[in-house]
């Protein structure tokens, strides 16, 4: 089964990178860049994983993974948290918010993918 | 002399097939997982006596009976060596550890930015100065074979004695290419070696020490006898000759680190570091035993053998004398096991060498474009490193045949130390020094390398043999200060002593010089902290706290990077290693320490320690660890060779992320929101660059336009990488006030002229308006930083002037401070709540992409006005964005 993917995201060059590493291994790719709408778009989309970057224009991912945990209908979505900014106080907040897996960018494509992997149940390929 | 020749082949094979017996069961205990025994230190300790070939075991006896005690300073060398330089040594293991170092050739070429020029180099330097050192091996057990047939065979005997040295060579390639080629280990340990190494020490050692206690109460009737015996003898009227003493010494030392073989034992085999700290008293106790009897059997040999007795062999001979064939035998075995020992591995040593710097780099550019599979490379480095042994044997075999042998052993041995001491000012230089560049180590080996081959080298094969007599007596065409062995006029030295002074002082001068004045690249920087720094950085890797961890989890983690067989099969392995059931075995600081270099494998050294560090609760990742990213990724792109370009350019810029690391830890700016802005920006672009060279580098069947795109994208965001670090470097080096203002006299419409022509050069549909009247003013400014301004300015309306059709009026004004520039724009202005930020670091407003810049102008704006003695300023209520800069009239004093 195919499983779908939600990219919350503004760079458009990160975007295009990890949509290619996820297609090529059979994911199904939906993105979605602006920060106040993406709530919308994942309600829409109901996908099977969640990659939320955490500094989107308009509203922060934290602010969005609060909403989403708060959310019964979409709590239960797994979310792989990314960040830029590489702090340890970010890696806290996306814990205690609730973020399934965080990762720091620059990140190895090998491990995306892996993450995600284990995010929708698919065990180790 | 009634032993044999056959007896005495016999016995050789005999001892030879224990060898094979004994490095073949070790290798099937090290398959097999179960060191023990071998992982002794005694064992490592012992390997390290490969330092005493049969020139210790013959010629020190040799020496002695010639120059008094002045053999002792082979021995010494080695033992302040292993204690006063401990750290140095330990360091060295720690390196080769780390970086995987295969071999000093490879260890100088890794430092110096994996330079395949220096390997080749140091290879080189180590096949000439060790080719006179196998052949002087082969040369000893021919001549110790000799001692047993005599020359009563006459003829028939020197025929058969030639052919002794070739089946000799012939056995040992094979001994070599069966143990020391049977894996390619990522390590390159050789458990059979060693283990055959160790007993062959045992074995030297056990013999010495028994024609030593025979000479002592066997024939001088006890210490006091040879005492008296000492006293009486040539040997202890010998004075030393302080500078020869020194010298030597140093050699010796030198050698203990620098000789192929040497550091083969020391740093490649080792498998512990600890290690170290038993042989540092293991060691020189093996020493002291070894010379224990060097001057008693000389002392002896000069009295009861006949006047004109070759002392080299004194070892055999003595016992020989007394009728002791069954000791006689057990010293030629001592000196076959010193002998075979050295030859085994320094053809390993050099074989490695030859083969990875200088057939491999030759294979693969002679192939370059085909597809290279792993298993089809294996196959051709195995062939590669056999072929190389036989072929170094077979250098040492013929050196051998065409010297013709009688050189004092002693000789040869000190001319291939000097040799070898030259990679000493760069090894060190690399471990310590973080200014040691490629072209110092380059420049130093050369000119090192060229004066020992000239100064000793050539002028030991006689004179007249390799260089004229005249070059010796007059110098080349007659130049005196050019003289083989009286450089710089300076006669009247020893030659080991006048070459040592000079081919190292000039080495050493030469590698500090060339080094201060080039530049290292940023991968030459990388490898040199990393070398200078190895405690640092894998005092970081041991750093692990070992309590917070499930083995579960890391498991886990584990088999999602290498595959579920590979990484049980790791995993299992490990708990086998601490005696336990299971796939789970006890997170140690080692393990994690292994399983960190087993993921750097496949996802990057710098990714495998920020993902350990993640699950371990070690969280925090710095900027220092994005420039290992930034360096790690350039490294990846090296290797793709349409990428060439690229990683250039993206080395520069790692390098450019080091300067800037460096300004920004000195200036004390390191407020966790400004470096956590940093981080975003500078791990935006290097996300794109690091997930597309990875794409590149998995996928080699893309489409040439895909991979076309993908690699312009990797362009612009280096750009972009780039343009943010000249931002932050200019930035900071304004803020610290370290700035040289080149002022001169200019006329501000000129200035306007070139910001205009400069900004609007990019295209664009902004629309300036300009009033010529009032910009003739003369200012004395720094014209360059002014524009800069300027450009800023300009470019920032075009970015963010949101009008249909942009207009960008500059006006200039006189007042009686100064000359003020507005810059007045049509479009929506700036909100008043941010206009109190606009002038901070990272203030852009708005989306971030459309700026294409980090949000730096303005405060680079800000910096250089103030600067200039003037300021900048937002002007509200202008109808558009208005910015005023400013100027001090100072026109009056440069004119005055």
């Amino acid at each position: 089964m195919v499983k779908r993917v939600l990219l919350i995201e503004d760079e458009p060059n990160i975007i295009e990178a990890v949509r290619y590493i996820l297609t090529r291994e059979g994911w199904a790719v939906d993105t979605h860049a602006n920060g106040a709408t993406a709530l919308d778009a994942v309600a829409r989309r109901r996908p099977d994983v969640i990659v939320l970057d955490a500094m989107l224009p308009n509203r922060s991912g934290f602010d969005i993974l609060r909403d989403l945990r708060a959310d019964a209908g979409l709590a239960a979505i797994p979310v792989l948290m990314l960040t830029a900014r590489g702090q340890r106080a970010d890696r806290e907040m996306a814990e205690r918010l609730g973020a399934d897996r965080f990762m720091t960018k620059p990140f190895a494509n090998a491990e995306v993918l892996a993450c995600l992997r284990d995010l929708a149940g698919l065990g180790a390929g | 002399m009634t032993l044999s020749f056959n007896l005495l082949v016999a016995a050789c094979l005999v001892y030879v097939a224990l060898l094979f017996a004994v490095a073949f069961l070790a290798e099937r205990r090290a398959e097999a997982g179960r060191l023990g025994v071998l992982r002794s230190p005694l064992v490592y300790t012992l390997s390290l006596s490969i330092y005493c070939t049969a020139w210790t075991f013959y010629g020190a006896v040799g020496y002695a009976a010639r120059s008094g005690l002045e053999f002792v300073t082979i021995y010494l060398g080695p033992t302040l060596v292993i204690v006063g330089w401990w750290a140095f040594l330990r360091k060295l293991v720690r390196i080769g550890r780390t970086q995987r170092i295969t071999s000093i050739a490879d260890l100088i070429s890794s430092r110096y930015g994996k330079s395949s020029l220096l390997g080749m180099l140091v290879t080189l330097l180590a096949v000439v100065g060790t080719t006179p050192y196998i052949a002087l091996q082969l040369q000893s057990v021919t001549l110790s074979f000799s001692v047993f047939t005599g020359a009563a065979q006459g003829a028939e005997g020197a025929g058969s004695l030639g052919a002794t040295a070739l089946w000799v060579a012939a056995g040992l390639t094979l001994f070599t290419i069966v143990f020391g080629t049977r894996n390619l280990d990522v390590n390159e340990r050789h458990h059979g070696v060693v283990t055959a190494i160790a007993l062959e020490a045992v074995v030297k050692l056990v013999a010495l020490l028994a024609v030593g206690i025979f000479v002592v109460w066997g024939v001088a009737g006890g210490p006091v006898g040879i005492h008296a015996m000492i006293e009486a003898s040539p040997i202890a009227d010998w004075q030393m000759e302080q500078g020869r003493w020194v010298t030597l010494t140093a050699l010796a030392g030198a050698a203990f680190v620098c000789l192929p073989r040497m550091f083969q034992v020391t740093v490649v085999e080792n498998s512990d570091e600890k290690h170290l700290a038993t042989a540092s008293w293991a060691f020189p106790l093996y020493l002291f035993l070894m010379s224990l009897f060097v001057v008693p059997i000389a002392v002896v040999g000069l009295a009861v053998l006949p006047e004109g007795a070759n002392p080299d062999l004194f070892v055999l001979t003595v016992p020989l004398a007394f009728r002791q064939e069954g000791l006689a035998m057990l010293a030629f075995l001592g000196g076959f096991s010193s002998a075979t020992s050295m030859v085994i591995v320094a053809a390993i040593a050099l074989s490695t060498m030859v083969s990875n710097h200088i057939v491999m780099p030759i294979w693969l550019s002679a192939r370059r474009g085909e597809a290279t599979l792993s298993g089809d490379v294996r196959d051709v480095v195995l062939l590669s490193r056999r072929l190389s042994i036989a072929a170094v044997l077979g250098l040492g075999y013929l050196y051998f045949r065409m010297s013709g042998g009688g050189e004092a052993l002693a000789a040869i041995g000190l001319i291939a130390f000097v040799g070898l001491a030259q990679v000493l000012p760069a090894l060190i230089g690399g471990l310590y020094w973080r200014g040691a560049t490629r072209m110092g180590a380059a420049a130093g080996l050369t000119l090192g390398f060229a004066v020992w081959v000239y100064s000793l080298l050539l002028p030991s094969f006689g004179p007249g043999a390799a260089l004229p007599v005249s070059v010796l007596t007059e110098g080349p065409f007659g130049i005196g200060w050019l003289r083989a062995q009286a450089l710089f006029g300076i006669a009247g030295l020893d030659p080991v002593v006048h070459a040592a002074l000079w081919s190292l002082g000039l080495n050493a001068l030469a590698f500090v010089g060339a080094s201060l004045l080039s530049f290292p690249g940023p991968l030459e920087r990388l490898q040199g902290a990393e070398f200078v720094n190895v405690f640092r950085h894998s005092a970081g890797a041991r750093g692990w706290s070992p309590t917070a961890v499930e083995a579960e989890d890391l498991l886990m983690m584990t088999q999602r990077i290498l595959g579920a067989a590979e990484a049980q099969a790791l995993f299992q392995a490990a708990a086998r290693g601490q005696g336990k059931e299971g796939y789970l075995p006890d997170v140690t600081s080692d393990f994690l320490e292994r399983l960190e270099r087993e993921l750097a494998g496949s996802v990057g050294a710098a990714t495998a320690h920020a993902m350990l560090g993640q699950i371990t609760g070690g969280g925090a990742v710095s900027v220092e660890e994005l420039m290992r990213v930034a360096d790690e990724t350039a490294q990846m792109m090296e290797y793709s060779n349409q990428l060439e370009a690229k990683s250039e350019e993206l080395g520069r810029t790692a390098r450019q992320l080091r300067e800037a690391n460096d300004k920004l830890t000195q200036l004390s700016i390191q407020k966790d929101a400004f470096l956590s802005q940093i981080s975003h920006e500078l791990r935006t672009p290097m996300t794109s660059i690091r997930a597309f060279s990875e794409i590149l580098r998995d996928d080699p069947g893309m489409a040439a336009a895909d991979r076309a795109r993908y690699s312009g994208i990797i362009h612009d965001e280096t750009r972009r990488l780039t343009r943010l670090l000249d931002d932050l470097l200019d930035l900071s080096v304004l803020e610290n006030g370290q700035v040289t203002l080149h002022e001169s006299l200019v006329s501000l419409s000129e200035v306007l002229d070139r910001a205009v022509a400069a900004a609007q050069s990019r295209e664009g549909r902004l629309r300036i308006e300009r009033r010529a009247e009032g910009e003739r003013v003369m200012l004395l400014t720094d014209p360059d930083r002014l524009a800069q301004v300027f450009i800023n300015l300009i470019s920032n309306s075009e970015k963010y002037c949101t009008a249909d059709q942009p207009v960008l009026r500059i006006s200039v004004s006189r007042g009686a401070e100064g000359v003020s520039v507005d810059f007045t724009d049509n479009g929506a202005g700036i909100p008043p709540a941010s206009q109190s930020v606009i002038f901070e670091k990272f203030s852009r407003l708005g989306d971030t992409r459309a700026a294409g810049g980090a949000g730096l102008g303005l405060a680079i704006c800000r910096e250089i006005t103030a600067r200039l003695g003037g300021r900048i300023a937002y002007l509200p209520g202008q109808g558009g964005a208005a910015f005023r800069v400013s100027l001090p009239l100072r026109l009056a004093r440069a004119a005055e």
